[in-house]
């Protein structure tokens, strides 16, 4: 909590991060980062997925309307789907949702991809340090997000 | 009757906007809607019809009613407060201040809607005559005189002056309020105005129609029609004609999840539209067809029948010019045989 | 264009009556020379009242999806399609909309359609006659007479026209084909977009989509919104809202129809023609095609029976998201 001069109490920025994680790699290298007892942050939301490729846009767009500050999704590494090519297609999904957002003029560096596998634990913790780290950084999403939602 | 030099109106509308928001005809994004008039504002004196009708101001086309809010186990209900916003609406053209009348009918018979009627309270209606009508008018079919518009106040644009006659009770108060920025004159120009646009409004294509057969008695006799199905075979089903037509009024309540509780609002509806009215066994107009004679038989022959005879269409033409397939009311008269000319 | 309405006409009664087609889809007059309606034909003398002139700009390949469904047996739909329709007709054909066993196409030819928007802009007011003069419109109004050069006032979709051929047709009516026109670069405006900061960008979209009345104009007339319920419309997607009550709504909904047709769109511009509000809607589409042009290869949807569209398929070596944020700019 920080005081500013005028003795006004200013909340410090949490942000709200939601992390879609395909079922069979990404969240169990989350399960994997819990147990080797690797630190991330408690600002980070998991929503596990069957696949990456089960995540609609509509999923991310939504993320935001609650009020997500970020929405990442991770899922297992291109060639080692669970269901062979399910990533592929998500891969070109995504690339085209945050490009269309990019052009409507959203802060790109909020949407982010990942490919992490059931061994990557590290890796997850990585991840996930660097982009609540980049979302601090950018602050509260104001561009994105339904109004009536917020509190 | 009071006058102002077109080149002046900025006083006018400063003058109005120190007492009362003031809201008008600008253009915004390159399409002219009712917005608020600040300083710098262009009022778009030429320009017929907004996209939008003055309907939005009286009845918008979303407004929350009321809230709940879920803190802990504990559930509080928040009303939304009514509207108490004085405004003047400017530059209303005489087809949408005839559908204020229309709305009225619906809005404020027992029980009277709240949230309308605060706003009409709260409204002072400025008409404009209409000095350029445009091919797609046929007011004066429903009885209008474009010439004429009613209203709190009525002004007529012509001859580089912008002339003011006050006729009700608080459009006369509120004449006084502001009174200082006119000056008396000659108005032989609103005269001369008056007979140009009924000469003009005698060449338009579309005001010859005849609204003969079209009343509250012939629900059945129209609706088992066989030029419906004709008619609507190339609808598609989207809401452009209702939502820029001035008198429906058509509405439904929805709740929005915040997350931490629920808003209700209301928000225009169309009855084009596929989950129109829906209830729990389906919907109860499956096809366009049925959704298409709905609209039309609403404006023309439901309404009336509720209503003394009155039509639910004030001619303003905005369907004709805004329907992507180009099907309108007018050629619905048309097709059962109301075409004079 | 008087020419190929002749011509048409007499084929579709020597069709008609030798009963290769049972119906016809075409276009009707309206009051005013410009307000031509979609519409059925099934007798001689109902063809007779058939146009087409300059403002046909009206997709008539979606009507075929319900056209068939609703013929009866062993009947045959005859329809006009323009060069640009047929990139849709395909594309229907693909997504196994429609039965191209109970069509009959007929390609007609096309000079670019004239936007009555655009014609009334500049300052035409109470039209009560249109004359096709080839080059120009000679307008007949109330408020005396104005003529106009067509190319000022053609169709936003013709100013970038994707060429006279028809890629789908059972015979072609263009006695006088086009010779040579002027052709816009269709991604001129989205690279103008692209190349604004992020901030001009969000301000550009805010005020144009602030302008939605959710009319759904533009997902009705679209041939690729062809879902039988939209997710916009089904109350359990948690999404359907019949207004735009907050400003995020409407961004969502546009982007979400622009992505639900990405790759299938053929650009055929219908969208940004019947807004009320004159957005330019067609940008998000165009703006997805560019990138799948860059992205994936070049690629036009409608272009050929049997194409496999881009978001239903992949490549190994694809590029990753984060080329979006790479790609850096603005």
């Amino acid at each position: 909590m920080q005081v500013n001069e005028n003795n006004e109490v200013k909340k410090e920025f949490k942000p709200l991060i939601v992390a879609f994680c395909c079922n069979w790699c990404s969240y169990a290298g989350a399960d994997l980062a819990g147990t080797s007892r690797l630190s991330y942050p408690a600002d980070v939301k998991i929503i596990r997925v069957p696949c990456s490729c089960r995540v609609n846009p509509m999923f991310i767009l939504k993320a935001f309307e609650k009020g997500a500050d970020g929405v990442i999704m991770c899922g297992c590494h291109p060639g080692d789907c669970h269901y062979s090519t399910g990533n592929y297609y998500a891969r070109r999904r995504m690339t085209l949702l945050f490009s269309m957002l990019d052009f409507l003029g959203v802060d790109r560096a909020r949407t982010r991809v990942e490919w992490v596998s059931a061994a990557e634990g590290q890796k997850f913790a990585l991840v996930m340090n660097d982009f609540a780290k980049k979302i601090h950084e950018l602050g509260e999403n104001v561009k994105l997000g339904d109004l009536r939602c917020k509190k | 009757m009071y006058q102002i030099s077109i080149d002046n109106l900025n006083t006018l509308f400063e003058k109005i906007a120190a007492v009362r928001s003031l809201y008008m005809p600008v253009k915004k994004n390159d399409q002219v809607n009712f917005h608020k008039w600040e300083e710098g504002t262009e009022y778009c004196k030429d320009e017929l019809k907004t996209v939008k009708s003055a309907k939005d101001l009286f009845f918008p086309q979303s407004e929350n009613i009321v809230a709940f809010k879920k803190e802990g186990k504990k559930i509080s209900v928040e009303t939304g407060e009514l509207p108490s916003e004085k405004f003047v609406l400017f530059g209303v053209r005489a087809c949408d201040e005839k559908s204020f009348e229309i709305l009225d009918k619906v809005f404020l018979s027992e029980p009277a809607d709240q949230f309308y009627k605060a706003r009409r309270l709260n409204g002072l209606v400025v008409t404009t005559a209409c000095g350029a009508p445009e091919e797609s008018c046929f007011c004066t079919v429903f009885g209008i005189n474009p010439a004429e518009p009613k209203g709190d106040v009525t002004t007529w644009i012509a001859d580089g002056k912008l002339f003011w006659q006050a006729n009700s009770e608080e459009g006369k108060a509120f004449t006084e309020e502001i009174k200082d920025v006119f000056v008396d004159g000659d108005d032989s120009a609103v005269e001369a105005q008056k007979k140009q646009i009924a000469e003009i409004m005698e060449k338009l294509p579309l005001t010859g129609l005849s609204l003969e057969g079209w009343n509250g008695d012939v629900t059945m006799e129209k609706f088992n029609q066989p030029q419906w199905a004709e008619l609507s075979e190339a609808c598609l089903g989207c809401g452009t004609c209702t939502f820029v037509c001035p008198t429906c009024q058509c509405y439904d309540v929805r709740d929005y999840d915040t997350g931490h509780g629920i808003q209700r609002f209301r928000c225009w509806d169309s009855c084009m539209y596929s989950d129109f009215t829906m209830m729990a066994h389906g919907t109860n107009r499956p096809t366009q067809l049925q959704r298409f004679r709905q609209r039309f038989m609403h404006k023309l022959v439901y309404f009336p029948a509720n209503n003394d005879g009155e039509y639910s269409c004030v001619g303003c033409g905005r369907c004709v010019s805004k329907c992507p397939i180009s099907m309108n009311i007018a050629k619905v008269i048309k097709a059962f045989g109301g075409d004079k000319k | 264009m008087q020419k190929i309405t002749g011509l048409a006409k007499k084929r579709i009664l020597e069709l008609l009556a030798d009963g290769t087609v049972t119906k016809v889809l075409g276009w009707v007059p309206g009051d005013f020379c410009y307000d031509v309606t979609p519409a059925y034909f099934e007798t001689a003398e109902e063809v007779e009242g058939m146009i087409y002139d300059s403002f046909c700009g009206a997709n008539l390949s979606k009507y075929l999806i319900n056209g068939c469904k609703t013929l009866e047996e062993g009947g045959k739909i005859l329809v006009l399609l323009k060069p640009c329709d047929t990139y849709s007709f395909n594309q229907l054909l693909n997504e196994h909309r429609i039965d191209r066993d109970k069509i009959y196409v007929i390609g007609v030819g096309c000079k670019g359609m004239a936007d009555i928007e655009k014609i009334k802009a500049q300052g035409v007011k109470g039209v009560t006659k249109i004359i096709d003069n080839g080059d120009t419109f000679e307008i007949k109004t109330i408020y005396g007479d104005k003529t106009v050069a067509k190319k000022d006032v053609l169709l936003e979709k013709c100013l970038s026209c994707k060429g006279k051929e028809h890629k789908a047709f059972d015979e072609v009516i263009d006695p006088e084909p086009e010779t040579e026109q002027e052709i816009k670069d269709r991604f001129e405006k989205v690279k103008e977009v692209e190349a604004m900061t992020a901030e001009e960008r969000y301000n550009f979209w805010s005020g144009e989509l602030s302008k939605c009345i959710r009319c759904n104009a533009c997902r009705n007339i679209c041939p690729a919104c062809s879902c039988m319920k939209c997710v916009f419309d089904n109350p359990r997607s948690g999404v359907a809202s019949k207004a735009n009550t907050d400003t995020f709504e409407e961004k969502m909904f546009h982007i979400i129809r622009a992505f639900h047709v990405a790759g299938r769109c053929t650009d055929c511009g219908e969208c940004s023609r019947v807004c009320p509000q004159g957005i330019p809607l067609h940008l998000l589409n165009r703006k997805f095609i560019k990138d799948i042009n860059e992205f994936y290869g070049d690629y036009q949807a409608g272009e050929e029976e049997g194409q496999r569209a881009p978001l239903v398929n992949f490549d190994f070596e694809d590029v990753e998201p984060s080329i979006v944020e790479e790609k850096g700019g603005n």
